[in-house]
């Protein structure tokens, strides 16, 4: 380890050494490739998160964005869901 | 006579990681331990592990020959001259992995074990495709070789599940071509960060460290652990202990360092 480098690290400046962004990465991209939900699964539980949202809210489909993405030590999914509107028949939470 | 040997696939999805060399130092160590050891090279078309263990120019028939009636398989089994023990079943080179299916394959185990053999190696080729069914289709052990880097350990993790999914639970771990220094420098995994993103379904059964010795040995065609200098030799004998339900301690990766370093200093000191 060269010496400016090691002292960055003393100092707690130096950026993430090769071996802890390897783990990480490796982590993430084994529990993607764990979780394998196939491509009709994820198209399947757009499709029924919709139905449920449109209940209340109206939404921009085309914009819905449905992933899989790394959350601290777990696999997420996270939606991000536009909305137009909230449905006047309805009590939605504002914050939905 | 039911003594039934064990059979052992060594494997590892990526390929290039080093299982051709391990099958070939532990099937030497087994062998110098006084074990009856076949080795088997299931990479039908790329035929290397007769190279690793220097016996390329004695091959008469190989497997295919065997499966398809032109040999027996006593003909095709190449005794090592070095010992008696060693004996290797070559691949084919010029047939592809359709040449043999998974049912001969079995057969070609079974047979193998009926000729008494103590240790069955297969060297498995790289893939996830049918030369990995075939190679593992026979065996009810599995070695994973895998080194401390992202591709290999990912390909590895893969591997596992496949090879669970074939009833070979519980498969054991070989971390090679592991560096030291870099490890010290948290430039590169530990085994103990392989081990922690593998998770606890392997179990660790050697270290083999990056060694110059691998490359000289191979071109020689003489296995490392036939030299008693060579660390990489010596963490094969100790994994070959281990398969023989020896209590071995991991060799100290601190010491392990000290001495690569050092060798390392005197050579670049002398020939750059």
């Amino acid at each position: 380890m060269p010496l400016n480098t090691l002292i960055d690290r003393l100092f707690g400046r130096g950026e993430k050494s090769a071996k802890h962004v390897a783990k990480d990465r490796l982590r993430f991209v084994l529990m993607h490739d764990r979780a394998d939900i196939p491509a009709p699964m994820m198209e399947e539980m757009r499709r029924e998160i919709l139905l449920v949202l449109s209940k209340y809210v109206e939404i921009d489909e085309a914009a819905l964005d449905l992933s899989l993405e790394r959350s601290d030590n777990a696999v997420a999914v996270v939606a991000n869901i536009p909305i137009r509107r909230v449905l006047e028949s309805r009590n939605a939470p504002p914050t939905l | 006579m039911s003594t039934t040997g064990r059979v052992i696939v060594i494997t590892s999805g990526k390929g290039g990681v080093g299982k051709t060399t391990t099958t070939a130092n532990l099937g030497v160590a087994l062998a110098a331990m006084g074990e009856k050891v076949a080795v088997m090279d299931a990479d039908i078309g790329l035929r290397n592990l007769d190279l690793a263990l220097g016996l390329e120019n004695r091959i008469v028939y190989d497997i295919v020959d065997v499966v398809e009636g032109r040999a027996k398989l006593r003909q095709a089994l190449i005794k090592d001259k070095r010992n008696q023990n060693l004996s290797l079943l070559p691949a084919a080179q010029t047939r592809d992995k359709s040449a043999v299916t998974t049912r001969q394959m079995q057969q070609l185990v079974a047979d193998l074990q009926e000729e008494g053999f103590t240790f069955i190696l297969i060297d498995c080729p790289a893939g996830i495709e049918q030369g990995f069914k075939n190679a593992t289709a026979g065996a009810t052990e599995a070695i994973v070789v895998t080194n401390p880097e992202m591709a290999s350990v990912r390909d590895s993790d893969r591997i596992i599940g496949l090879l669970e999914a074939q009833e070979l639970c519980n498969p054991m771990l070989i971390v090679n071509r592991i560096r030291m220094r870099m490890v010290k420098n948290q430039e590169m995994l530990s085994v103990e960060d392989v081990q922690e993103v593998l998770g606890s379904s392997v179990k660790l059964i050697g270290v083999v460290p990056d060694d110059e010795v691998i490359i000289t040995s191979t071109n020689h065609g003489e296995p490392a652990v036939m030299s008693d200098t060579s660390m990489a030799g010596k963490a094969y004998r100790n994994i070959a202990r281990r398969l023989r339900g020896e209590e071995v301690p991991f060799l100290d990766l601190d010491e392990k360092s000290g001495f690569l370093e050092k060798m390392l200093r005197r050579f670049s000191g002398k020939s750059r």
